[in-house]
C-alpha cells in the first residue's frame, strides 16, 4: 500500500504537451464529489478548454476509450465486480486521484466494516440472497497505488480547482496539511472545545473544509478525515476529563471516515473498553 | 437453424448514480423490461441504528450529494414528531429557503446540463455549450445561486452543517439573506425565460395514466409539509403512508421498488405529479408559467417544463423569504428529550416524495430506519412506462432505440444514489431467421 496523502504526483512531473484526457469514475458514493467538478466548472469555465472530459457518465453521454491522462475516482469498493473493476481503472489511467471520505478511507459505508454484513443486508432487504456486497467498504487506496488523496465529505471546490491546476501544470499541489483548528485561528473562530466544552475532532481532522463546523457554534464531526500527525488519544483523555461521555466520542471518531487509520485504532481503542473513565 | 443478437450499450449517463436497463425482445414482442442497479448498496437504514439522534442529519445527507437538504428536513421532522420537539419561531421559513435553494441548484443541473441535451440533440452540457452558450451559461449561474442559498442557510452547498433537530445550530445573519435578494431576481427572470425555452422542444408524444402522488398543503406549494394525495383521490397523513405503499425488492436491483395497496400499481412522484396535484398552490409568476400549459399533463417527456416552472417557484419563493426574515432573539435551536419515541415524515425532494420514519429508543438512540426516496417509488412507473414506449422505438435502430429509452428515464431525474438501496441499457434482441 502506498501512502498517497504524502506522495508526490511523480507522473505529472512535467506539464501535458496537450489538454490532459480526463476520466471520472464513481463507486460507491453519494454522487456529491462528482457534484463538486460541475461546481468548479461552473466557477471556473475556463477549465473546460484546460480539460477534455472523456469519460464523465454523471455528466456526458459520450465515452472515449483510455488510456487517459488522469482518472478522478469517487466512492469505495464495496462489491466483488468493484474490486475488480478498480484494477482495470489503475492500468488506464497514468495518474490516479481518489476524491472524497468515500474513496480515502471507505466512507460512512464503512460503518459496517464493524457489523456482520449478512446482518446489514438482512436489515435492508426481503431476499438477501440477490445482493452482491463485499463485508467491508474500503479505500481505493487499499486495492491499487494511488497518486493522489483529495479528501473531504465533500471534497472542496478551491482545493479540486487546485489539483486540476497542478496536475495542468505539472506541479505538485499544494494542499494543507494543518488541521481544522489552522482554519478556526485564521477565520478568529472562538474554540468550541475549549470555551463551550463541545467535543470537536478539529485539532485531528485535515483543514480544507474552511472550518464551518465550528463557525456554526457545533463541533467538527471530521469530514475531511485524521490530520497527519493526529494524537486522538491525548484529545479523547481532555475531553473525557471535560466529562463527555465515552459512547458520545466512539460515535464521533465512527463516523464519515471511520475506518481512515487513524479514526479505526482510536475506534477500536474505545470499543474495546480502553479509556474507560 | 435460430440465432440471436445482442449487445450491451453504455452505462446510462446525465444520471445521478449508476445502473442499467434491460430489454429482451424476440418474436412474441417485448419479453422483460428491468432495471438492473447497479449501484452498490449501502445500508443505511442499518447504519443509522445505534446512532445519536442529533446524528442523524448528518448521516442522513450522505445518501445523495444531490438533494442532502430533502434527507435532512424529512429526518428532522421525523424525529421532531417523535420527541414532540417544536422548533422556534424563524425556523420553518429558514427550512424552506433552505430546500428552495435545493431544488434550483438540483433542477438547473437536470434541465441544463443532463435533461435539455436531449432534446437538442447533445450528448452533454458541454457539447451543447459550444451552439447554446447562453443556456449552459445560465444553468451553472441557476446552478451556483441555488448552491449560494444552502450555503447561506445551511453552511455548506453540498452536505449542509446547519441543519439540527429542534432547528438550525446557528442563526444566518438577516443581511447575508438580504443580500441574495439581486441573484435571486435575477434567477425568477431567467427561470420565466427558461420556461419559454423548454416549452419549445419537439416532445414524442406519450401520454401516460395520470397515477401522481404528491404532498399537498393548505396554503403553499408543498415543500416541508402536506398530506399525500394522489390523482386517483387519496388524501393521507403522512403517518399512514405504509398502509397504502409498500416498498417491494427484485431480484434484479439493489433499489427496492414501491408501489400503491392494495392494488400493487405503480404510481409516480416528482415535479409532474407535484404541479398536476397542487397547481393552485403555486405563487403567482409560476401560476402564471404553469397556465400556458395543458393540464392534467400526462407526458413524462414534459417534465423538463415542469422542473422549469418549479424553478420559477423557487425563486419567487425563497425572494418572499430572503427579503422578510428576521432573526429571532431565541436560541436557533429547540432542546429535545432524550427520551422513547415514534415518529415519521414526508417532503418534497427535488425528485418527488420522500418518507421517512424513525424509533428512538429510551436512550435517545435509533433503535429502527425506514427511508423511502422518490426513485425507488418511480421505478415501477418506469418500468411501466418502458413497457408502454418500446413498440415505437423498436422499429429504430439498437442505438436510436436506445437513446429514446435513456430519454425516458432520464425524464424521471433518476437519483440512483438516493435509491438508498440505479442504468448501463442493454437490448437483447432474439432474432429467428425465417
Amino acid at each position: 500500500m502506498t501512502d498517497p496523502h504524502s506522495a508526490e504526483i511523480s507522473a505529472a512531473a512535467a506539464p501535458l504537451p496537450r489538454r490532459p484526457r480526463v476520466a471520472v469514475y464513481k463507486f460507491a458514493s453519494c454522487d456529491g464529489c462528482q457534484l463538486q467538478f460541475l461546481a468548479a466548472i461552473g466557477k471556473h469555465p475556463e477549465l473546460l478548454s484546460q480539460v477534455d472530459f472523456v469519460h464523465f457518465l454523471e455528466a456526458n453521454r459520450a465515452v472515449e476509450p483510455g488510456p487517459y491522462d488522469i482518472g478522478f475516482v469517487e466512492g469505495s469498493v464495496t462489491t466483488k465486480h468493484d474490486a475488480e473493476r478498480i484494477q482495470e481503472i489503475r492500468r488506464e489511467c497514468r495518474t490516479l486521484v481518489t476524491i472524497g471520505a468515500c474513496a480515502t478511507s471507505g466512507g460512512i459505508q464503512a460503518l459496517r466494516n464493524w457489523g456482520k454484513i449478512d446482518e446489514f443486508v438482512a436489515g435492508v432487504y426481503a431476499t438477501p440472497a440477490f445482493i452482491d456486497a463485499l463485508a467491508t467498504s474500503t479505500a481505493i487506496a487499499e486495492h491499487v497505488p494511488v497518486d493522489f488523496e483529495l479528501r473531504g465529505c465533500p471534497i472542496d471546490t478551491g482545493q479540486l480547482v487546485e489539483i486540476l491546476s497542478a496536475l495542468i501544470a505539472g506541479r505538485k499541489p499544494r494542499v494543507p496539511a494543518t488541521s481544522v483548528c489552522a482554519e478556526c485561528k485564521a477565520d478568529g473562530t472562538v474554540c468550541v472545545a475549549v470555551a463551550r466544552g463541545i467535543p470537536c475532532l478539529g485539532p485531528v481532522t485535515q483543514a480544507g473544509c474552511r472550518a464551518i463546523c465550528p463557525g456554526h457554534d457545533r463541533g467538527c464531526f471530521g469530514c475531511f478525515g485524521p490530520s497527519d500527525t493526529a494524537n486522538l488519544v491525548s484529545l479523547n483523555l481532555h475531553y473525557q476529563a471535560a466529562g463527555v461521555p465515552r459512547d458520545e466520542l466512539l460515535r464521533l471518531v465512527r463516523g464519515i471516515n471511520a475506518w481512515a487509520p487513524a479514526f479505526r485504532v482510536e475506534g477500536d481503542r474505545f470499543a474495546a473498553g480502553e479509556g474507560a473513565s | 437453424m435460430s440465432g440471436s443478437r445482442s449487445f450491451i450499450v453504455k452505462s446510462l449517463a446525465r444520471v445521478e448514480g449508476e445502473g442499467a436497463l434491460r430489454v429482451r425482445v424476440d418474436e412474441d414482442g417485448i419479453g422483460i423490461t428491468e432495471f438492473n442497479i447497479y449501484e452498490p448498496p449501502r445500508f443505511f437504514e442499518k447504519i443509522l441504528v445505534g446512532r445519536a439522534v442529533d446524528e442523524v442529519p448528518d448521516l442522513v445527507a450522505r445518501i445523495c450529494g444531490i438533494c442532502p437538504v430533502a434527507y435532512q428536513m424529512t429526518a428532522c421532522r421525523a424525529l421532531e414528531t417523535a420527541l414532540e420537539v417544536m422548533p422556534p419561531a424563524g425556523v420553518a421559513e429558514l427550512r424552506r429557503l433552505l430546500y428552495c435553494g435545493e431544488w434550483i441548484q438540483s433542477h438547473a443541473l437536470h434541465v441544463h446540463l443532463l435533461h435539455a441535451p436531449d432534446f437538442l440533440g447533445y450528448e452533454s452540457g458541454f457539447a451543447m455549450a459550444i451552439d447554446h452558450p447562453q443556456l449552459v451559461e445560465a444553468g451553472f449561474r441557476l446552478k451556483g445561486l441555488g448552491n449560494r442559498i444552502m450555503e447561506v442557510v445551511g453552511g455548506r452547498a453540498v452536505h449542509p452543517i446547519n441543519v439540527a433537530v429542534g432547528g438550525f445550530h446557528a442563526w444566518p445573519a438577516e443581511s447575508a439573506l438580504r443580500d441574495l435578494g439581486a441573484d435571486l431576481e435575477w434567477g425568477l427572470g431567467a427561470a420565466l425565460e427558461l420556461v419559454d425555452t423548454v416549452s419549445g422542444f419537439e416532445f414524442p408524444s406519450f401520454e401516460r395514466p395520470e397515477d401522481f402522488v404528491a404532498l399537498r398543503h393548505d396554503v403553499d406549494y408543498p415543500f416541508n409539509e402536506g398530506r399525500i394525495v394522489s390523482s386517483d383521490g387519496l388524501d393521507i397523513p403522512a403517518a399512514s403512508f405504509q398502509e397504502h405503499f409498500e416498498e417491494r425488492q427484485v431480484s434484479w436491483s439493489t433499489a427496492l421498488h414501491a408501489v400503491r395497496l392494495p392494488s400493487g400499481a405503480p404510481y409516480a412522484v416528482g415535479p409532474l405529479a407535484r404541479l398536476n396535484l397542487c397547481r393552485d398552490r403555486l405563487p403567482p409568476r409560476a401560476a402564471q408559467a404553469a397556465a400556458r400549459l395543458d393540464w392534467p399533463q400526462g407526458n413524462p417527456f414534459r417534465s423538463i417544463v415542469a422542473r422549469s416552472i418549479e424553478i420559477v417557484a423557487a425563486c419567487e419563493e425563497a425572494l418572499k423569504i430572503a427579503r422578510a426574515w428576521t432573526r429571532p432573539s431565541d436560541p436557533p435551536r429547540a432542546p429535545f428529550p432524550l427520551r422513547e419515541g415514534m415518529g415519521s415524515h414526508a417532503t418534497e425532494a427535488p425528485r418527488g416524495l420522500l418518507w421517512h420514519r424513525y424509533a428512538i429508543d429510551a436512550a435517545g438512540l435509533i433503535s429502527a430506519a425506514t427511508i423511502v426516496p422518490p426513485t425507488s417509488q418511480n421505478q415501477a412507473r418506469i418500468e411501466a412506462d418502458l413497457r408502454a414506449f418500446l413498440p415505437a422505438v423498436l422499429p429504430l435502430d439498437d442505438a436510436a432505440a436506445t437513446l429514446r429509452c435513456e430519454q425516458l428515464i432520464r425524464s424521471y431525474d433518476p437519483c440512483i444514489s438516493c435509491a438508498t438501496h440505479f442504468l448501463r441499457l442493454s437490448i437483447d434482441r432474439v432474432v429467428t431467421p425465417r
